[in-house]
């Protein structure tokens, strides 16, 4: 008897306007990846902007990233762990397209090629009118060496770039998300 | 979990994700009018799934009460409507049950109107309906939920524009990678055929993952309906064999 055909995914769908609902998917911690008390901690901030510009007053941007030192709590990462780091944040932009958190640069990863990435956060972005989540990448401004050897980065367009790499600012580091338009975010296929 | 693993020069072994972009519907949509503005039009970089996107946070029990699988219990009195079971499987594409992993879902209620400041629909809110769940897969992937069958509900995409019945689900398994926001469907939906966000799912056998199936065998006699939904999260990479036969 020949094997079962693996079942195929489930499509996508958009989140909808109505992600928010009271107790729904966000949490009052959401944005908040580390306590404000942890070494290092900084507001990584920024506005989600439409093809015209506009900012999107209903999206939910979510990160994932490894510790300080570059670990994960995963049992899929053979090296060892960071026991208790969740790395993971969620918050929905509001009213002026704006969004927030607070967490830590991560540390560099190894790749199995042998190559080194530069610290580096990876980004979700959900919204209503859009049917499947795009995803891009937070790079560091003070991490010039790391970025210019970094895998991922150095294949996207050199013209493009600097959509990948946050700013510094007064309360951490700025990243602005354009999905459409002048300055369009690089997005990845993952 | 093991999957299809890749030679590392670096001995760094991580697995590896089957790409699954035919599934999705393409952002690009011009049916669906709030799309035009928020689609990438420069093409997506590819992204090689590295630490970072084969790790995922491991949400799960930590995030449930003891009464968030029921909707129909969190508050003072029963809902209005038509109560259902929603269960199934978190299946990857290999097959495998996804353990321990959290599934949360949010609806409007059974007049088609969500609890949210935003909607504008003018059916009537149910106190006794919030519309939201949550609940973690066990061990082998099972969920369920206990909820109302939720209304279609009109919206001006397009002239006498209504969504179909659906609950929205969001899971993040257990990598960056097979985060999914789907929505789930019922069967036989009258609706189905003018609403832009269900056919943005080209193919027909991929907009049937998308509906769930009445499930006699589950129902509860004389007090709740039964509807079973699997989802299936990306899983490992396909091999490709050589005399791979071509699938007409």
């Amino acid at each position: 008897m020949a094997a079962p055909t693996p079942p195929a995914t489930t499509p996508s769908q958009t989140v909808g306007p109505f992600y928010a609902v009271p107790g729904g998917i966000l949490w009052d911690d959401g944005a908040e990846v580390v306590a404000a008390d942890r070494a290092g901690a900084f507001v990584l901030h920024g506005w989600l902007a439409d093809g015209n510009g506009d900012p999107i007053p209903d999206g939910v941007i979510e990160i994932w990233q490894a510790d300080e030192q570059g670990r994960f709590d995963h049992p899929d990462d053979p090296r060892p762990e960071s026991s208790g780091w969740q790395g993971f944040g969620r918050c929905p932009t509001d009213a002026d397209g704006g969004f927030w958190f607070r967490t830590v640069k991560p540390g560099p990863l190894p790749t199995p090629e042998g190559a080194t990435e530069a610290p580096h956060i990876d980004v979700t972005v959900l919204a209503r009118g859009m049917l499947n989540r795009v995803v891009t990448r937070v790079y560091f401004p003070d991490e010039e060496q790391a970025n210019a050897a970094d895998p991922v980065l150095s294949a996207v367009d050199p013209a493009r770039r600097a959509t990948l790499v946050a700013a510094a600012d007064d309360r951490g580091y700025r990243f602005d998300i354009r999905l459409q338009g002048d300055d369009e975010t690089v997005f990845f296929a993952l | 979990m093991t999957t299809h693993e890749t030679r590392s020069p670096a001995g760094l072994i991580l697995p590896a994700y089957g790409r699954d972009a035919d599934s999705h519907p393409k952002l690009n949509t011009p049916e669906y009018r709030s799309s035009a503005l928020r689609y990438p039009k420069q093409p997506l970089q590819y992204l090689p799934q590295y630490l970072t996107e084969v790790t995922g946070p491991l949400l799960g029990q930590e995030r449930c009460g003891e009464h968030d699988h029921d909707l129909t219990v969190q508050h003072n009195g029963e809902p209005l409507g038509e109560r259902i079971i929603v269960s199934g499987r978190v299946l990857d594409s290999g097959g495998k049950p996804v353990p321990n992993t959290l599934v949360e879902i949010w609806q409007a209620n059974a007049s088609g109107r969500y609890l949210h400041q935003g909607d504008r629909h003018p059916a009537p809110l149910d106190p006794n309906f919030s519309g939201t769940g949550r609940c973690t897969t066990d061990a082998n992937g099972n969920y369920k939920f206990i909820t109302i069958k939720p209304g279609a509900y009109p919206w001006r995409n397009h002239d006498n524009a209504w969504r179909p019945a659906h609950i929205h689900f969001s899971l993040c398994g257990q990598a960056f990678t097979q985060r999914l926001i789907t929505q789930m469907y019922f069967p036989g939906d009258p609706l189905f055929y003018q609403d832009p966000i269900y056919n943005s799912v080209r193919d027909e056998k991929a907009r049937n993952r998308m509906v769930s199936s009445f499930d006699l065998d589950t129902t509860v006699p004389e007090w709740a309906l039964s509807y079973k939904f699997d989802i299936v999260l990306r899983g490992p990479e396909e091999s490709v064999f050589e005399d791979e036969e071509e699938d007409d």
